[in-house]
This record gives C-alpha cells, sequence and structure tokens, in this order.
C-alpha cells in the first residue's frame, strides 16, 4: 500500500519506485499546455506550472481549478501542493483561476469509459486512454462524478514538488552548496549547515528559470504532515462571515439586473408576446429575446432584482407546444415502449440471462419493476452570471462546473471569439451538476432560466433465485432517455456523440457481482437482500476484495441481525459508487405510522482518503440527497410544463429528520475513487429495504411517498 | 425611508412591494443575506429584527419594525460572535451558501434559549442546508451554548 497506489491513469509519465514513493516526470519536459498564469504576471512574481505563482513579497498562490460547491475540494487540492511545496496550508493564497486547457479534468472523462473500474481488460485500459485522450485534447476543465481529486492526487503534488525542486536549486545556486545539503519547511530553504535562511519570495524570480533534477520523487506517505488529516477549510472564514463569494454577490459599477422568463417547455419559443407593461414599468429598461441551444424566451433587464422580477411577471407570453411526450402517462409509455424494443447497449452480457430465466420454474423466477420520476437538482444559489461586454470583449462572473465550456458557449451566442471571452469562477451555492450547463451565463451574456432534468427510467428486472442460493441468472433492462445526448446537444451542437452510452445503465452494468448469466442493457436499483446474500453474489474474484471489505464493515459497525423491535428495521445496500467501493445501512422507526430515519451506518473504501473530515461529510451530505429524493421530490409534467417551481413544492430532509451519521473508511483498494456523491446511490435502496424489514412494504417507485409518509420530526 | 442595518442608520427610496431582501442586497449593498426561493421556504435570507429572526425575502421593508442586523452585523470587530466561532469549530459550512441564515437563527436560539435541547434545536432551526450539514450544525449550537456570552 502507500502511495504508490496512485489514482490511476491521472498522470502521463508517474514512474512507481519501490513501495510508497512515486517518482514524479520532469514538468518543463513534457510540459502539455500553455502555463495560464504566464499572462499577467506582475513585477517580482514567478510562476513554475499552471498551479504555483509566488511573488518576491512571499505571496504563494496556488490555483485549485475547480469549483468549489461545498464538496472542500480546493482545501484538498491546496493540501496537496502545500505537502509537496512544504508550506503551511494556510500559507497559500488559493484561487479558482482562469479557465484553461492546462486544468482539463482527465479522471472524469477516463471514468465515463464503458467498463466497470474494476476491469482492467486490455480493451477497458485502451478505452479509458483513449477518453483521456479526448479530454486532453478538447481540453475540459470540468468539476463533476466526483473526479477532482483522482484528477488531482498526482499533478497537484507534481506542482507543489516541482516548484520546491526550483526554489532549492535557486538558494543552492545563490549559496553556492549542494542542493541536497539544503532543508525546506514553512515557505523557507533552510541551510542546516550555518543555519541561513531564505524565505521562498526572496527566490522565486530566480527559482524561476533554476534547473531542476529531472526526476522528482514525492513524499512518502509516512512523510505526510498535511495529507491524510482533517484540514481547516481554506473558505471557512468567509462562509461563517457572510463573505461576498458567491455568484449572486458580485456587484459592479452601474450594474443592472435581469431576470429570464423561458419557456416552460423544451426545444419550443414563444408564439405571441405582450411586453407593453412591462415596458411601461419605470424601473424596467428593457426587455430582449433570448434564444440559445438551452432554452428561448425573453430577459427583463431593471434597476434591481426586485423591479426584473415584477417586469418578468406582467410580460404576458403564449408558449408553442411541446415537441416531446406532454405528460406523465405519456412519459411512462414512451419508457415501456422503449424497455421491449432492441436495447441500445448492453455494457454487461454474460452468458444467457434471459433463457435461464425463460427455462426456470416459475417459484424461482422475482420479477419486479422499479421506476424513478424525473428529478431537479434544486441548488441553494439560484442559477445566475453576471456579464460586461465592452469593445468586444466579455467578461462572465458566475459559479459554475465547466467554464471553458461556458466560454464557448458565450462566444457562440454573441459571435464572438472564444478567445474575447474571460471567465471567472466565483464560488458556487450547490452544483450537483446543474452547474455544469451552460444556459445562465449565456442568457447573462445575451442581456448581460429553467433547470435540466434527472430524467425519469423505468426499470425491468428478473433474477432466478433459490432460496440460501446466489442468483444464478440477473436480467436487468432499464429504459431512460439518454443523457449524453441531450447535454452534447445544448453544449455542443456540432458534435455526435460516439461511442456506446454508458450513461443509461451506469450503476447498474458495472457492480461488483458475478453471475454466470447476467444481462444489463440500457432502454436502476438494488435489490433488497441481506449482507450474506451479497457476499455470496460476489463470488471469489479478490478484485472484488474491497467490496466485501466494506460489507463486513458495515455489517459490523451497524451490528447486522441483530433483533430489532417490531415495527423498526434495518436495510442495507452496496455499490461501487464514483469509483469508491460502499456499503450502507439505515435504521427506521415506523412505529409512529411514520417512518423516522434514524441513523446511518456506512463504509466506505476510495483507496486512499485525503483529508477524513470531509470525506465522511461528503458520505453524509450524498446520503442525504438521496433521501431527499425519496422523500417527496418529483416533477411532474402537464401539456410539456413541469408543474414543481420552487421549495414548497419541491422540497428536501430538514434538519429535524436528519438521522445521525457513522462513516467509517477503509483504504484498501487499488485505486483511488470519488467522494461527492459516494453517499447518494446506496442511501435509496438501503432506505427501502429498511423499510421493507420494518413494515413489509416493499417500495419500488420513487419517491417512496407515493406508498408511505415521512416524519417530518 | 429609513432603515437602521448593523447599527447604522441608512437613508433609502424602494418601492412600497420591495422585499427587505433585495432593498438590503441590491439597494444598499449587504450581501450576507441570500436569495434562494423568495417564499419564506428555505431562510437563506434570514436576518434580525430587534433580535427576532425573520426570512427578509417576504417582509416588504417599508414594513420593517425595528434594526436589522445581518451576518455582518453578529460580531464585534474582528471578534467574532460565539456561534460563528462554533461554526469555525465544527467547520460546519460547505457550499456555504445557507449559512449566513443558519447562523442568525442560531442566535436568535441561544438568545431565548441559552442551553436548547435537541427539541429546541428541532423546533428553531428550520432553515433548510441542501448539503445536509444539520449534524454539524445541532454539535455547533451545542458547543456556542457552552461559551461565554
Amino acid at each position: 500500500m502507500g502511495i504508490g497506489k496512485i489514482a490511476r491513469r491521472t498522470f502521463l509519465g508517474v514512474l512507481a519506485v519501490g513501495a510508497g514513493v512515486t517518482a514524479f516526470g520532469y514538468w518543463q519536459y513534457r510540459r502539455p499546455y500553455d502555463n495560464p498564469l504566464d499572462e499577467g504576471l506582475g513585477d517580482g512574481e514567478a510562476t513554475f506550472n499552471p498551479f504555483v505563482k509566488i511573488a518576491s513579497d512571499g505571496t504563494m498562490t496556488v490555483i485549485t481549478p475547480r469549483a468549489e460547491m461545498g464538496q472542500g475540494v480546493q482545501t484538498t487540492l491546496a493540501a496537496l501542493v502545500a505537502e509537496e511545496l512544504d508550506v503551511r496550508l494556510d500559507q497559500l493564497k488559493v484561487e479558482h483561476g482562469p479557465p484553461s486547457a492546462a486544468y482539463y479534468n482527465e479522471a472524469m472523462l477516463a471514468e465515463g469509459a464503458p467498463f466497470p473500474m474494476f476491469e482492467e481488460s486490455f480493451l477497458a485500459e485502451f478505452q479509458r486512454g483513449a477518453m483521456t485522450f479526448v479530454s486532453k485534447f478538447l481540453g475540459l476543465q470540468v468539476t463533476g462524478g466526483s473526479s477532482s481529486t483522482i484528477d488531482a492526487f498526482g499533478k497537484m503534488r507534481e506542482a507543489g514538488c516541482a516548484a520546491r525542486h526550483a526554489l532549492v536549486a535557486a538558494a543552492a545556486e545563490r549559496w553556492s552548496v549542494d542542493g541536497a545539503t539544503l532543508q525546506t519547511g514553512e515557505g523557507r530553504v533552510t541551510n542546516p549547515s550555518n543555519g541561513e535562511s531564505l524565505s521562498y519570495g526572496d527566490l522565486a524570480v530566480a527559482a524561476a528559470s533554476a534547473e531542476v533534477p529531472r526526476d522528482m520523487v514525492s513524499r512518502p506517505r509516512s512523510g505526510w504532515k498535511i495529507l491524510g488529516r482533517p484540514a481547516e477549510r481554506v473558505d471557512l472564514h468567509d462562509k461563517g462571515t457572510g463573505g461576498r463569494i458567491f455568484g449572486i454577490d458580485v456587484e459592479l459599477p452601474d450594474m443592472l439586473h435581469a431576470t429570464v422568463r423561458m419557456s416552460p417547455r423544451f426545444g419550443v419559443g414563444a408564439e405571441t408576446v405582450d411586453m407593453t407593461a412591462a415596458l411601461a414599468m419605470p424601473s424596467v429598461r428593457d426587455v430582449v429575446p433570448v434564444d440559445s441551444t438551452t432554452g428561448s424566451g425573453f430577459a427583463v433587464i431593471a434597476e434591481t432584482t426586485w423591479d426584473a422580477f415584477k417586469g418578468a411577471e406582467a410580460l404576458d407570453i403564449a408558449w408553442g407546444q411541446a415537441p416531446y411526450p406532454a405528460d406523465d402517462a405519456a412519459i411512462t409509455a414512451a419508457l415501456e415502449t422503449a424497455i421491449d424494443q432492441d436495447p441500445a447497449t448492453a455494457l454487461m452480457d454474460k452468458g444467457d440471462a434471459t433463457g435461464a430465466i425463460d427455462a426456470a420454474p416459475a417459484a424461482e423466477v422475482l420479477e419486479a419493476r422499479y421506476q424513478v420520476p424525473y428529478l431537479a437538482h434544486a441548488c441553494m444559489e439560484p442559477m445566475n452570471a453576471t456579464a460586461r461586454f465592452r469593445d468586444g470583449k466579455l467578461e462572465i462572473w458566475t459559479g459554475t462546473q465547466a467554464p471553458g465550456i461556458v466560454a464557448i458557449a458565450a462566444a457562440r451566442q454573441l459571435g464572438i471569439d472564444a478567445e474575447d471571452v474571460t471567465v471567472n469562477v466565483t464560488h458556487l451555492g450547490g452544483g450537483f451538476g446543474r452547474r455544469g450547463e451552460i444556459g445562465y451565463p449565456v442568457y447573462a451574456a445575451e442581456v448581460a432560466n429553467h433547470d435540466t432534468y434527472r430524467p425519469a427510467a423505468l426499470g425491468q428486472f428478473r433474477a432466478k433465485l433459490r432460496e440460501g442460493a446466489a442468483a444464478e441468472a440477473v436480467e436487468m433492462k432499464i429504459a431512460a432517455p439518454s443523457i449524453m445526448k441531450s447535454v452534447i446537444a445544448r453544449t455542443f451542437p456540432d458534435m455526435s456523440a460516439m461511442g456506446p452510452d454508458k450513461t443509461l445503465t451506469d450503476g447498474a452494468f458495472n457492480q461488483p457481482v458475478m453471475i454466470e448469466n447476467h444481462l444489463v442493457s440500457g432502454h436502476e436499483a438494488d435489490i433488497a437482500i441481506p449482507v450474506g446474500f451479497w457476499l455470496a453474489m460476489m463470488g471469489d474474484d479478490p478484485r472484488l476484495d474491497p467490496a466485501r471489505g466494506v460489507l463486513r464493515k458495515v455489517a459490523e459497525m451497524s451490528d447486522w441481525g441483530a433483533a430489532m423491535p417490531q415495527g423498526t428495521g434495518k436495510g442495507v445496500a452496496h455499490v461501487v459508487s464514483f469509483g469508491t467501493w460502499t456499503a450502507m445501512v439505515v435504521q427506521v422507526d415506523a412505529r409512529g405510522g411514520d417512518i423516522v430515519i434514524e441513523k446511518v451506518w456506512c463504509a466506505a473504501d476510495p483507496g486512499e482518503v485525503l483529508d477524513p473530515r470531509i470525506f465522511t461529510d461528503q458520505i453524509s451530505s450524498a446520503a442525504i440527497y438521496g433521501f431527499s429524493s425519496a422523500m417527496g421530490q418529483e416533477l411532474t409534467f402537464v401539456e410539456g410544463e413541469v408543474q414543481q417551481g420552487n421549495f414548497w413544492d419541491y422540497s428536501f430532509m430538514n434538519g429535524a429528520q436528519c438521522p445521525e451519521f457513522e462513516v467509517a473508511f477503509l483504504e484498501t483498494a487499488k485505486h483511488m475513487g470519488g467522494a461527492g456523491e459516494v453517499g447518494t446511490p446506496p442511501a435509496i435502496p438501503a432506505l427501502a429495504n429498511a423499510i421493507y424489514a420494518a413494515t413489509g412494504e416493499r417500495l419500488r417507485e420513487m419517491p417512496f411517498t407515493r406508498k408511505v409518509t415521512f416524519s417530518n420530526a | 425611508m429609513k432603515l437602521t442595518v448593523n447599527g447604522t442608520e441608512r437613508e433609502l427610496e424602494v418601492s412600497d412591494d420591495m422585499p427587505l431582501l433585495w432593498a438590503l442586497r441590491d439597494v444598499l449593498d449587504v450581501k450576507g443575506p441570500k436569495f434562494g426561493c423568495g417564499v419564506a421556504a428555505c431562510g437563506a435570507c434570514t436576518v434580525l429584527i430587534d433580535g427576532e429572526p425573520v426570512r427578509s425575502c417576504s417582509l416588504p421593508a417599508v414594513d420593517v419594525w425595528g434594526p436589522v442586523t445581518t451576518i455582518e452585523g453578529i460580531g464585534e470587530g474582528e471578534t467574532l460572535h460565539r456561534v460563528q466561532q462554533a461554526w469555525m469549530e465544527h467547520q460546519v459550512p460547505q457550499c456555504g451558501y445557507c449559512q449566513s441564515g443558519q447562523i442568525l437563527a442560531a442566535v436568535a436560539l441561544l438568545e431565548t434559549t441559552p442551553q436548547p435541547n435537541d427539541e429546541d434545536i428541532d423546533a428553531a432551526m428550520t432553515n433548510l442546508c441542501r448539503c445536509g450539514t444539520y449534524p454539524k450544525i445541532r454539535a455547533a449550537i451545542k458547543s456556542a451554548a457552552k461559551m461565554e456570552a
């Protein structure tokens, strides 16, 4: 173990040398992209790579080019640099930095490849490599898929390590001594033989052109001073004092405020509009049509946000008809039709699942239908962006998970070059993928919204099961609209999607079970069965050791199998979730009639945990996100329009409903897994299984409030 | 009209229906109170009026009956309010967007109930947090209750 187990694939040219040490390649030598920090360097400032900038006044800036939406990513990314640069985390100034191809997210696209992550066949590795190539080619700087830390683990440490070597080399030259005899710590280089020392600031300019060794060796895990323990979040003070750090807090001189009324039906605009009443309002400056790949409608520009809201309300608009199934019954019918047709993908197809189940005696066949509705991301901070267009150049301030794509889309909208667009990324008041979409900054560019949804899906599952034995055949058919096609049409309208669409059956085909006859076809869910059953389903493949490890751990933590009072129950679920092996147990009490979610235990194995507090916080956050969807979230459609509009009809778990959490992590997995979204997939089936144990009610349709009620505590 | 915000009297001109939230944010440039839902459902816009927690998105500015305190006004100079100190100790904020409102709701709770139990916290802390920081909020309130006021 140890650090030799570095995030797979994240780092071209990395060499594991012996146990516990990583050698880094020579940055300048293979420097993949121009350093965006070269531009705009001030006097006395030096940059060593796209992640580190040091000024002669001692200011040390680290670029953490991932969106901070509460997951603590900027803290952990800065800690990776601090560890190797040999400075305290609080000595660093942490900035998101400019969008640049140099900050592309390799890990996210690598995990987008259509293979289970434990599949290491040549084809799987080849395909992951190809996806990596694509991401680098496009220079996609994206925060999503719980991939940021995996992506950063090699490169951010390398950035700190390379800068430290350069600073030591500069000191060695100034003192005419051998660099190997020098020491670093807290932002200084010291010569232990005579006690002389220089700050990194003193050395920065000389260091920028210093010769550094071709092979640099990272700190072994045993030598870590910052990583592997809880760090103080770098944004803690701002977030506890009302700091102006969100997109919505941006204030520019002479700024106007606008709001949009977008078509409530996707793909159609207004048939008629009467702006007279809005334009007659003294505080309304203008009403502007907005037409983009993400929607069409009107923006109302006014002195204040409130005035813009009132103006938007005063617009009299007749919208066109929806060009798609217009209500819930039609959506369900479309899914039912799709599930009986030939599959679009079959990323798991082993043996003959359909044949084995068809031939099995009826008593051995378990058949179940699962259904999930459309969901909204429901961020606390409404989508917003600030834009300034002058002298042919556009500057945007916004909380986005995809700044490079925002620049491209905004440029396309205004008919200017992407190079003439600057995107300043603020903190995000929630993201969850919603802020990977481009609509809101594009609308801001146009003057200056509506959500895209997690699609509904239908699952038709059959299994051949005998009492006390592992399943011999499992057939899972899943029907859902393609997320990839929808995202690409909005974001890159000129591009056609390539390869099999993994998103249709992601989380289903790539799970740690070994079944003789196993078919997962894409045309969600887990089966409610005890811990022992899942262990049986994993066969004896050693690649699944971490899955067994987390199941055994969570069983021990939750005292699984202990007798419980009538009307209470525990449920378990396990999943490889965003690269992390995860098992969760939920305990509910239904004795009062309403369901109370009392306690959650989770064991997760992401291979390596860089910040235990942030990691465990993320597990509980994501589980709460999952519970919220089970506790009533649902978008319904009438005449092509979503009926839900705000937190009163689309709410989420509140403080009084929130269970106690106990989270443990293991660090045995070979590859580093994600943290941000890991807790969501197991939360829902574990809850369903707990409710079944407590009440006998089997829940296969989301939200669960169709059949049960939850206590408001 | 006049509003006392964080101890300073401010003069402003707003329409009769403009909510206090937008008067603070867009007219007076006080950005601590956040816009979440606009219908008093989430509590991100919570401020104190005469010490009482109020959802400023749904109260016209002209109807404000006393001095307004926002997150910017609860500390004393560089010294943070004990609730803020407890928030830091437990590293409560994640995305942070709801936390100004959460902190003010907790400040108000401790004024009326210096030693709140779990039921008191459940009843008073109805602000929503999409990151689910609720267990840390509960722990931080209990820590703050132990500190000297």
